[in-house]
């Protein structure tokens, strides 16, 4: 099993490649697009703005790519934290800028979709399942992640809404349109919960 | 629920760890690899990682050692010590930290703490904050391994990081600091009460029921400790059943025979 994690200059690329190492894939770091044709999964990892997220996977190809050999192709891609946000149709910060459009939704900030309590949303959080799901595996209901977060993916479409947590207000945890999986929280620092998170998103054949 | 996270903080001198007392006296505590391998393997919230001679000797954050202990580390890691620049900063992401703590460049600096946080998010930026009481009962901020008196309080200066994009604050009392006599209760209350962003209190811990106070009556988002970690029985994992019992909703230890 070949995963490529998209180095597009803005991910904590490390902790990314270690967690996949340590369930025992064989982990690429892919620092041109053309590596993805390569790789049977891929990873978006990524901290920072979303405006630069996309600036930086516009501007180099990254996205045109992902559209082919994630939509086209059906190859399983893992969003984490910014990489689950930038799957959106949109992103609001600053103005709004466009997103890869995987997932229909939109990017809002906390506090614009009800969260009065302190931002960024850090730490430990119980994630809340809506659906059952293939990543959730062998992982119980309400157990916690890692967050660490100022903006929220607001999905169009429950359907696509897999997971919650709350903060004040629902916010969304893990999203998925078919191949398309994305975690707000970061499956690579919340421990055990996490490894398997990854080691589902690894095992999961598309049908 | 948001959980209160109990982070221990390993402070880095030379080759191996210390703690010291009002940030003196230092006392060798033992190699950082090991320490790091313990915490992970007992499920820490977070670990905070901070070299406390960077600044003064004007070192470069160690990348590679880093590279190493992050390694060893399955929860977030926060990295701190010497930081000046934004290529600092993406040396130590990519060495496998997942936050970065700067404290005496954002006082010369503070475009520096902006520019990170435009480049890397705001959550990847801790503002560590070292601050003393003077004898009118009035604080100040204190760079340099408190060293420096900077003029600043405490409460102005946490209000202006978190303006220019600090995602968290880490507010060390340096009175406290290895007395085990519990945190400074109205530092961290002044400092929760003025910032929106979380606060981490620092200095002091000498026991649990100081970690529950500091949560339940000066508003902290999170306990930093170290010497009731080295120094006594209690641990972190004794520290959450605790405060769980005082009504604090802390991190559940993850359950699931699938996983390994």
């Amino acid at each position: 099993m070949k995963i490529a994690v998209v180095n597009y200059g803005m991910g904590n690329l490390a902790s990314v490649r270690r967690a996949f190492e340590d369930i025992g894939a064989e982990v690429t770091v892919a620092n041109h697009p053309a590596a993805l044709y390569d790789a049977n999964r891929i990873v978006l990892p990524g901290v920072g703005a979303f405006t630069e997220g996309m600036e930086c996977l516009t501007g180099s190809g990254w996205a045109s790519a992902l559209h082919e050999v994630v939509i086209q192709q059906g190859k399983p891609l893992l969003g984490i934290c910014l990489g689950m946000q930038m799957l959106a149709t949109s992103g609001h910060e600053g103005g709004e800028t466009n997103g890869l459009g995987f997932i229909p939704g939109k990017v809002r900030r906390l506090d614009a979709i009800g969260c009065k309590l302190r931002i960024p949303h850090v730490g430990w959080n119980d994630v809340s399942y809506r659906k059952a799901d293939v990543l959730f595996d062998g992982i119980p209901d309400l157990s916690d992640f890692y967050f660490v977060h100022s903006f929220a993916f607001v999905p169009e479409s429950q359907e696509h809404l897999i997971a919650t947590t709350s903060y004040d207000c629902d916010v969304t945890a893990v999203v998925r349109s078919g191949n398309v999986f994305g975690c707000q929280c970061h499956p690579e620092k919340s421990s055990k919960a996490g490894r398997q998170l990854l080691r589902n998103f690894m095992n999961y054949v598309p049908c | 629920m948001l959980k209160i996270r109990v982070i221990p903080t390993l402070l880095w001198k030379d080759f191996g760890l210390v703690k010291g007392v009002g940030f003196d006296s230092w006392r060798r505590v033992g190699p950082v690899l090991p320490a790091i391998k313990v915490y992970n393997s007992r499920d820490v919230d977070e670990l905070f990682l901070v070299d406390i001679t960077a600044s003064i000797e004007d070192n470069q954050p160690d990348h590679d050692s880093v590279s190493d202990f992050s390694e060893e580390c399955s929860v977030p890691f926060t990295v701190g010590g010497g930081i000046t620049n934004l290529q600092q900063i993406v040396s130590l992401l990519h060495a496998g930290a997942d936050k970065v703590a700067i404290n005496t460049a954002a006082y010369a600096n503070p475009d520096l703490v902006e520019a990170a946080a435009k480049r890397f998010g705001a959550q990847c930026v801790v503002v560590s904050i070292d601050a003393k009481r003077h004898a009118d009962g009035s604080y100040g901020c204190y760079s340099l391994a408190a060293t420096v008196d900077t003029a600043k309080t405490p409460v102005e200066w946490a209000k202006e990081m978190a303006g220019r994009g600090a995602g968290e604050i880490l507010l060390t009392s340096i009175d406290r600091d290895g007395t085990m006599l519990g945190y400074d209760l109205e530092l961290v209350e002044q400092v929760t009460k003025a910032v929106d962003i979380p606060v981490i209190a620092s200095g002091g811990a000498g026991n649990y029921a100081h970690m529950i106070d500091v949560v339940k009556n000066a508003g902290a988002s999170a306990v930093a400790a170290a010497s009731i970690f080295h120094f006594t029985e209690q641990t972190p994992a004794g520290a959450k059943n605790a405060m769980q019992e005082a009504g604090i909703p802390v991190r559940r230890n993850f359950v699931s025979s699938a996983a390994k």
